[in-house]
């Protein structure tokens, strides 16, 4: 259908403007940010659904880079502590930042550093599965939930993310490419236990800074769930003679 | 973490869980009830197994009010409060409760309520707990003032005693948790169970805590095919035969409890 009519003359009665609603700025967005105009008959209720839905994935998304944005990152991590607290499923949160990101901004300019959040987010995209959620939370800060990653997993789920990030060149001008490291660091949900998602991402916060200050392009995940109990701690809590005695 | 029930004068608040089900837990409740109720305290037990109660089954109860009506609306807390065998009183979950078996906020209210309202009306009130780490459970031990893990010397009633240690000291910053050993089968060996448990508690959690955690034994029940008959016959092991070993030592944990 016809979504180019400029936005100041008066669309064609019914159609953008159905039930006396003003939508102008709404397809304005859409179009502007490359999304498919609404289907379905111009103010039919299909149609109205399918621009609410486009709005909805508009505003659910990052516009630098694609990804998910904060906002939906907290939806996903609320509803995965609810699912890990009722399954008792594992899984990993990850959060990341661009290593001397400023300085990147600084020698080569914002213009370099967009293009760095642009590559390092199809470098994190593609190398999570699909059920994965990968966020740009903050301005190099990503974060990742990973629904039902056992804990033997997470380190090597981290580090070939690490790796992946690591590998890719950067093209910031015609000729000119440079290479970007990323820090991880990476908490599991309690299992079983409902958590908030602020805990959770202050614990992998915290493991981040251990990861920085271990000299930054590395994984750091949490030491494995609390409610584990090791073969190690198994060993000790039998080693007693009391349990030979018995038969 | 302090209880969200310190403030105020009131009943002290004691959780009873084990990690491990089958251990006896509800059995041990309710006996240490009855002793507790025999040194003249008023005390209540409120069946916190919410998705699996069986107070009511040990106690040879057929309430027609349960806390379920409670929650629902159906009833005040006074009439659902009964008198047990034993002396004290019971708030029972009675089976439907299956629906609270997920910590909603609601239901986690509704607990945090029932708990608050209790507590004046008591010298000592024991939360029932579930088995396992739920989120139910986990929730139900943090409105208690101190927590009594009851556990087997079976490796793997240990193993999950050890594991609900870890995840109090973590998530609820428990420096003090005391033990009860069920059916333990010769002499001092609840002593060295405690004691090792103790040690791979300094080993693996007091390592990564700002304040060590102790352990305390509260109790030694000796296995005493008393306690079986007692459970069949669905009496109280301080009624049906109070002069058995078992009996003796929950009256002993029960004094020890009130000493604290």
């Amino acid at each position: 259908m016809d979504t180019s009519a400029p936005a100041p003359l008066p669309p064609p009665p019914g159609a953008q403007q159905p039930h006396g609603l003003h939508l102008e700025l709404a397809l304005q967005l859409l179009e502007q940010s490359g999304r498919e105009a609404p289907s379905g008959e111009a103010g039919s209720t299909v149609w109205l659904q399918s621009l609410i839905d486009a709005l909805v994935e508009l505003s659910s998304r990052d516009a630098l880079t694609g990804l998910s944005n904060r906002r939906t990152f907290e939806l996903a991590l609320a509803r995965e502590i609810d699912r890990v607290a009722r399954s008792g499923e594992p899984a990993l949160l990850l959060t990341l930042d661009v290593d001397y990101f400023k300085q990147v901004n600084d020698t080569h300019g914002h213009t370099a550093g967009d293009l760095v959040i642009q590559a390092v987010s199809r470098a994190l995209a593609e190398t999570v599965r699909p059920m994965d959620l990968v966020a740009r939370v903050g301005g190099e800060e990503f974060s990742i939930v990973l629904p039902n990653c056992p804990a033997a997993f997470g380190p090597q789920v981290a580090e070939r993310i690490r790796t992946r990030v690591e590998r890719e060149a950067v093209t910031i001008a015609p000729g000119q490419s440079i290479g970007v490291t990323i820090s991880i660091g990476g908490a599991f949900a309690p299992q079983w236990v409902r958590t908030t998602p602020r805990l959770w991402m202050d614990r992998a916060d915290v493991q981040l800074y251990r990861a920085k200050n271990e000299g930054r392009n590395r994984c750091c995940l949490e030491a494995a769930a609390v409610s584990q109990v090791s073969a190690e701690e198994k060993g000790l809590l039998f080693a007693t003679s009391q349990f030979q005695g018995l038969e | 973490m302090s209880s969200a029930t310190h403030a105020g004068a009131g009943a002290r608040i004691t959780a009873i869980t084990s990690g491990k089900g089958g251990v006896g837990k509800t059995f041990v409740s309710a006996n240490l009830a009855a002793a507790l109720a025999r040194q003249g305290q008023r005390v209540l037990v409120l069946d916190a197994d919410l998705g699996l109660a069986n107070l009511d089954v040990v106690l040879n109860l057929y309430p027609k009010l349960t806390l379920h009506d409670v929650f629902t609306g159906k009833t005040t807390l006074d009439d659902a409060i009964l008198p047990a065998p034993g002396g004290f009183s019971v708030l029972l979950a009675g089976s439907g409760m299956i629906e609270y078996s997920r910590l909603t906020p609601a239901v986690r209210d509704l607990l945090h309520d029932v708990v608050v309202r209790v507590r004046p009306r008591f010298d000592h009130v024991l939360l029932d707990t579930g088995a396992g780490i739920s989120d139910v459970v986990l929730y139900t031990v943090s409105l208690a003032d101190e927590i009594v893990i009851v556990a087997t010397p079976e490796p793997t009633s240990l193993t999950d005693a050890y594991a609900t240690i870890k995840v109090l000291a973590a998530n609820q910053a428990r420096r003090s948790i005391r033990l009860l050993v069920n059916q333990s089968q010769r002499a001092g060996e609840a002593r060295a169970i405690r004691n090792q448990l103790q040690l791979v508690v300094d080993r693996y959690v007091n390592t990564t805590l700002d304040e060590p955690l102790t352990i305390e034994l509260l109790g030694d029940v000796p296995l005493d095919t008393s306690v079986r008959e007692a459970v069949l016959r669905r009496e109280l092991l301080l009624d049906a035969w109070p002069g058995s070993a078992a009996a003796q030592a929950l009256v002993a944990a029960g004094a020890r409890l009130l000493g604290a």
